[in-house]
């Protein structure tokens, strides 16, 4: 009775045995083993407790025989212990593990994008036509400060900082090599090229492959440093020091030495086979005076020609910490909410610690117009910003553009089993195992990138237009443009908008 | 090329002539405490005189920085090869997360030396200081060489609180008799007489770097520090 506790799997495989023709794609395609044949009777079966409800073999299958339906399989129905909450203390009583798990916090925590509507033009003020009207989603994103000087000939100087130039105001978020495949990268850079914006790498280096892609990269600094060298600062557009991530605010990392493959070693410039550790803190950074220093040294390292940008997990106290960022030095904050996604986070931790972007937003945008620095940094929210309306909502809330990630994998097949932690990603998204990576074709993958993003940005000009906006910079804060939907006083003070019918 | 550094320069402006200069040597006079001097650089060979300030060689890439005089907090953050020699005594933080190269520090070394030390392929970073050090040394360290020789045998002892906490690879040594106290995941052992290998190598460099008498440094034993392989992190996590 440790741990062989039988747990009735969550989900089970059901497949329609009229239609199956016992071709076993299923079984060639799921990782996880779970689909079988049985000799005896040539019949297809499956073992639905290693089943992860990734979906790969229900889109694969050629007659459409199966599905997976949530188990109706039960414990006695508890309002307070339901059954995930029950085999999470079975699953430690019998291992003595941290619970570990993968993409955003899927707890019923509200969502306050869904309490937010957005107004529209009608008579007096009309609408913009986006087909006949230029409509510009462009934004820069960098310092704003610059001081008007001039030469000695009366010329004025150049005193502006470094700027990014976005070509809609998205972003794909830091995701590693190591936490996503090879193909899921080049996917990721290919759309950023072709899109005219950024990708992230995260905190696993950068695949020398993609060295080509630098103008469209930007690159992270995080506590562990993997793969940051002179080389990897000078290919990137911009440099983001990580200081927190929304799933896992205020703890490190910890990817096991069989995760370390060849390609994974050298980009993160690392033993194969070792186990690799992110402190939690970067031990060098106690302070805004420290974090202004390394900010400092990576300028110095570049000769000031990138942006640096400072990502912070969404914590109780951001509009804070966000004021002393934007005094370090920095040219863009970006601030990740508690719903932000992650290839392996301690359960516990993913779904409790932090607080939803677009209360964090709100503040920190209040906070930095308050103390007028809000022109000293741009500001880049992420945590689960998954669709163009929520787009909208996060730049009329005060953001200069959103980072999203889910959104993004969701893009390239990605199905939210939240197993990325184990590895073993049907999809070939998160995982290194080859015959899974090549699963994901890049050519194809980069194009649906193309596609979701110009769908958003479509949108985004429709919404704009609507509303009789123009351009991003018109919309940025503008929470006029937003009315709040069943939310309490303080909800909507902190948002800074009306209630609907104000 | 020499460079008067005083009060007037500012780091910005110094390291613009460094980094614009095409000289391979640069010489620096009346350092006080201009931050950032060699940040990324190859290729240079940069002496300076009086006191550098943070970040002394971040993400050296290949240059020599040798300092006549104390140096300050983080020297070497994330460096990558080179070498950083300081004659007297350094702050906090020396080689965080340094990947290659060798920093030789003569005199004391703060809090935080060498953490998160790594090594890679041809790149195996050296820290030696001949004095002391404060807490925390070789934090997660996960691999290259650092070495305590506490020369003067100053009663403060040769290491602070918490050395090698979550090293998880590397070796470390300090020229000592009595054992810190260590995590369970570190292992030691006393090797009486170093007389030959990488050990022995780094340390006829750095007497040669200081005109120090190789044979009186190692005329005492040291504590051999390595990670116990029976890794402690593997049964943490269960999948949920």
């Amino acid at each position: 009775m440790s741990d062989m506790l039988f747990m009735y799997p969550e989900y089970e495989v059901v497949r329609d045995s009229d239609r199956c023709i016992g071709c076993r794609v299923c079984e060639r395609q799921c990782a996880n083993e779970v689909h079988y044949h049985d000799e005896e009777t040539g019949k297809m079966l499956a073992d639905s407790t290693k089943c992860v409800n990734c979906h790969r073999c229900v889109c694969l299958c050629p007659t459409h025989a199966l599905k997976i339906k949530k188990s109706e399989d039960t414990y006695k129905l508890n309002a307070n212990w339901d059954g995930q909450t029950i085999n999470e203390v079975y699953r430690q009583a019998g291992s003595g593990g941290v619970l570990l798990s993968s993409m955003g916090n899927p707890k019923p925590y509200p969502v306050y994008w869904d309490k937010l509507l957005v107004n529209a033009s009608q008579v007096t003020n009309p609408s913009i036509d986006p087909l006949r009207e230029p409509m510009e989603t462009a934004v820069f994103l960098g310092k704003k400060t610059a001081k008007v000087e001039r030469d000695e000939n009366g010329k004025l100087k150049d005193t502006m900082s470094p700027q990014l130039k976005l070509s809609m105001p998205v972003m794909f978020s830091a995701m590693s090599y190591g936490s996503i495949s090879y193909n899921a990268h080049e996917s990721l850079a290919r759309a950023a090229e072709e899109l005219g914006i950024f990708y992230n790498t995260g905190e696993g280096g950068l695949h020398k492959d993609f060295y080509r892609y630098g103008k469209n990269t930007i690159v992270q600094v995080a506590s562990g440093r993997f793969g940051v060298f002179k080389d990897y600062l000078e290919a990137a557009a911009a440099i983001e020091i990580k200081m927190g991530q929304g799933a896992k605010p205020g703890i490190g990392g910890h990817l096991p030495g069989a995760k370390i493959t060849d390609a994974v070693s050298n980009t993160r410039m690392i033993p194969k086979g070792v186990d690799v550790i992110s402190p939690a803190p970067h031990h060098d950074i106690y302070s805004i005076e420290d974090l202004r220093q390394l900010i400092y040294s990576l300028k110095e390292a570049t000769a000031y020609k990138k942006p640096v940008i400072v990502k912070i997990a969404a914590v109780h106290n951001v509009a804070a910490i966000a004021s002393g960022i934007a005094r370090s030095g920095a040219d863009v904050i970006a601030i990740d909410g508690y719903r932000g996604g992650t290839g392996a986070a301690p359960t516990r931790i993913r779904d409790n610690v932090g607080i939803p972007i677009e209360l964090a937003l709100a503040a920190v945008d209040q906070r930095l117009r308050e103390e007028g620095i809000r022109d000293n940094v741009s500001v880049v929210v992420a945590g689960s910003v998954r669709s163009s309306a929520d787009l909208l909502k996060a730049i009329a809330l005060g953001a200069d553009a959103c980072y999203i990630g889910t959104a993004a994998l969701l893009a390239l097949g990605c199905h939210l089993c939240r197993s990325c932690h184990t590895g073993k990603c049907n999809w070939g998204i998160a995982t290194q195992v080859p015959e899974l990576v090549k699963r994901l074709n890049p050519e194809v993958g980069y194009k649906r990138l193309v596609n979701l993003m110009h769908a958003w940005n479509h949108e985004l000009q429709e919404m704009m237009g609507g509303m009789g906006i123009n351009s991003i910079e018109a919309l940025r804060g503008n929470r006029l443009m937003l009315r709040g939907l069943g939310m309490t006083e303080k909800e909507l003070e902190i948002l800074g908008v009306r209630h609907a019918g104000e | 090329m020499k460079i008067q550094a005083g009060e007037s320069l500012n780091y910005a402006d110094l390291n613009e002539i460094i980094r614009s200069s095409v000289d391979r040597e640069v010489q620096i006079e009346g350092c006080v405490g201009q931050r950032y001097i060699g940040a990324g650089l190859a290729g240079r060979k940069i002496r300076i005189k009086g006191t550098p300030g943070n970040a002394l060689g971040a993400y050296l890439d290949g240059s020599e920085i040798f300092v006549d005089g104390n140096a300050q907090d983080a020297i070497g953050d994330t460096m990558n090869a080179g070498k950083i020699v300081v004659k007297g005594n350094a702050g906090d933080a020396v080689g965080y997360a340094m990947r290659g190269g060798k920093i030789f520090i003569r005199g004391d070394a703060g809090y935080r030396v060498g953490i998160h030390m790594k090594a890679y392929k041809e790149h195996r970073p050296v820290i030696v200081v001949g004095g002391i050090v404060g807490s925390f040394l070789g934090e997660y360290q996960a691999g290259g060489i650092i070495v305590v020789l506490d020369l003067e045998k100053n009663p403060l002892g040769i290491v602070g609180n918490f050395c090698g906490t979550g090293m998880h690879g590397g070796e470390m040594y300090l020229r000592c008799d009595r054992l810190p106290a260590l995590p369970a995941q570190v292992r030691a052992e006393r090797v009486e007489r170093v007389t030959e290998g990488e050990i022995f190598t780094v340390l006829k460099e750095y007497c040669d770097t200081f005109s120090l008498d190789l044979e009186r440094v190692l005329s005492e034993g040291f504590y051999r520090l390595t990670p116990n392989t029976d890794n402690p992190y593997r049964q943490m996590y269960t999948a949920n």
